[in-house]
């Protein structure tokens, strides 16, 4: 059996080596900014953003809360206050507007790590592991809630890898950094070795959350050029949640990519030496001028 | 045939759904697993003032981190893994950094979640936890020497903890100061562990249950309980006989050497 060739190589000829990673470079630009944002005061004294993901204060008055972890200490019977409900309410309508899993590629930190081991398993030529169904993170999201109602306590929060990093990254000095590098180091060894984009791709439930609240979002990848696909399927190989791809391509109501997975990373974009898709917002971009947006017709 | 499809579908669902269920339970049984210990917080972890109890806060904070932020004194940090306290969630060590008792208590103003009680507006009234003295053969104090940090450093001094006097068995002529922590008064700041001179501090900030005891419901106190009936007795129609017993001899004394017997 020959191996699939590594995707890139033949973007980078088509289009150049920045045009073949202008979306990587925007989200790793990003998700560092988010992080600056934070690490601002600490470091330099510039309080912009204070708190973790789990809730912040921007300028001293915009709270933001993560949704599912608010869900949770309400299903453990306690009301919050004001500015945690009010932070929460604002990232749902945020990411129910825009798209949910725009957080996992362009604000989470354990992204990286994720991507770091598809990206060494691709250099590696690794092609063996558990597949996971995709549906398990919908299964952790039930016993994450169940946990939290009959424990009373908010239960996904004691091992959360996303806000474990980021606290870690926020409030850790590099001394205290401890246990944390291990949780880091545990999700690259089984994305890595155990189950291919296992993480993020099948259990993470933060994720699945955030793809229950966002899937009509408008910011949507399309492929408009998709007659000039040569099926080399580099996309298919860079894609965290391949499975998405292929209705844009042979959908013949849309082009556009409809699952609630899609986490609009834009990597498909980038790697793609026919320029087949765009990532944009509505009807800008990857619906002009193709056949009329239906929603609800994929899972 | 084709009438046995959607039958197929439909039983193929319902499996799906039972087998998400089933799964969904033993995940929440994992997580209640790791979530046991953390139930009962470390005694050497303390909480900001004004935290709900150890059960509800574990239902209310979400690790945020923002009363850590706003603690002008560095005292509260977030828990890494495996520390004293659920990890993520604020707790201080008073041993390194007491709580410095700021009047406007800013920790709990910064609170988002109500995990930290907003109706606690006045510091004396907060209850981190409380001192007591467990070092009854270190604290120089009660060796008999005079160290009084922790009773002088006390921001409310002579309410939460005072020196009781003890007559010295040793010396015959000296007094035992000893520090005594009033629990209904101490905030469990912390300031006396963290300024305690011995190696290993012979005052400790404890989960003020751990710390206070407790005598048990049917335990009454027969001088208080004379106090609470005036002078009845206990018992209606009692007779008080009169003490009788052993009574010491008057013996001369030596002049002088009343303080040495
Ligand atoms: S009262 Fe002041 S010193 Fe004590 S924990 Fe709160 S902010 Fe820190
Ligand atoms: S501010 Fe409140 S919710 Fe945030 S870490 Fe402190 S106690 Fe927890
Ligand atoms: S902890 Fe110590 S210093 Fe603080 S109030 Fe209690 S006795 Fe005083």
């Amino acid at each position: 059996m020959s191996a699939r060739r590594r995707p890139g190589p033949a973007a980078i000829r088509a289009k150049g080596w920045f045009a073949a990673h202008r979306w990587l470079l925007a989200r790793r630009a990003a998700q560092l900014g988010f992080l600056a944002l934070f690490l601002g005061g600490p470091l330099l004294g510039v309080w912009i953003v204070k708190g973790t993901l789990a809730t912040s204060l921007t300028l001293g008055v915009l709270p933001l809360s993560d949704p599912f972890i608010v869900l949770q200490s309400l299903v453990a019977r306690h009301v919050p206050e004001t500015a945690a409900l009010l932070g929460a309410a604002i990232v749902l309508a945020a990411y129910a507007l825009l798209r949910g899993r725009l957080f996992c590629a362009w604000v989470c930190p354990v992204n990286v790590v994720t991507d770091g081991a598809a990206a060494l398993r691709r250099r590696l030529g690794w092609r063996d592991g558990v597949r996971l169904d995709r549906r398990l993170r919908l299964v952790v999201l039930a016993g994450a809630l169940l946990a939290s109602a009959v424990g009373g306590s908010i239960a996904w929060e004691l091992v959360n890898p996303v806000t474990m990093t980021h606290r870690a990254l926020v409030f850790g000095s590099s001394l205290t950094w401890g246990l944390a590098w291990s949780v880091v180091a545990a999700v690259f060894l089984f994305d890595l070795a155990v189950a291919p984009r296992g993480w993020c791709g099948a259990l993470c439930p933060v994720g699945a959350f955030y793809g229950l609240i966002g899937r009509w979002g408008r910011v949507r990848v399309g492929a408009p050029r998709r007659a000039a696909c040569d099926h080399c399927q580099d996309c298919f190989a860079v894609c965290p949640e391949p499975h998405v791809i292929t209705p844009s391509l042979k959908n013949p109501d849309s082009d556009l990519i409809l699952s609630r997975d899609c986490t609009a990373c834009g990597r498909c974009v980038d790697v793609c030496p026919q320029s087949v898709f765009v990532l944009g917002v509505g009807r800008q971009g990857p619906a002009a001028g193709a056949a009329p947006l239906r929603q609800g017709d994929l899972p | 045939m084709a009438s046995d499809k959607p039958a197929v579908d439909r039983r193929r669902f319902l499996a799906d759904a039972a087998r998400g269920a089933c799964g969904a339970g033993f995940l929440a049984l994992l997580l209640g697993w790791a979530a046991a210990p953390s139930r009962t917080l470390a005694a050497t972890a303390l909480r900001p003032p004004g935290a709900l109890p150890e059960s509800e806060f574990l239902s209310a904070c979400v690790r945020c981190g923002l009363c850590v932020r706003d603690c002008p004194y560095d005292t509260l940090r977030l828990a890494d893994l495996g520390a004293a306290a659920t990890a993520g969630t604020p707790y201080f060590d008073a041993r390194k950094v007491p709580c410095e008792m700021c009047e406007d208590i800013p920790c709990v103003v910064a609170c988002p979640t109500g995990a930290l009680d907003k109706r606690l507006k006045d510091i004396d009234k907060a209850r981190m936890g409380s001192a007591v003295l467990v070092g009854h053969e270190t604290c120089l104090n009660v060796l008999g020497l005079r160290c009084d940090v922790c009773y002088r450093v006390c921001p409310l001094i002579d309410k939460a903890i005072r020196l009781e006097t003890r007559h010295n068995e040793r010396t015959g002529r000296h007094a035992h100061l000893i520090p005594v922590v009033n629990t209904d008064a101490c905030t469990g700041c912390g300031k006396c562990e963290h300024a305690c001179v011995l190696e290993e501090a012979a005052i400790k900030v404890l989960p003020a249950a751990l710390a206070k005891g407790r005598i048990g419901a049917h335990y009454g106190l027969g001088w208080e309980e004379k106090a609470r009936h005036g002078d009845k007795p206990f018992v209606e129609g009692i007779i008080d006989l009169p003490d009788r017993g052993y009574t010491p001899p008057e013996l001369p004394r030596a002049p002088g050497r009343e303080f040495r017997p």
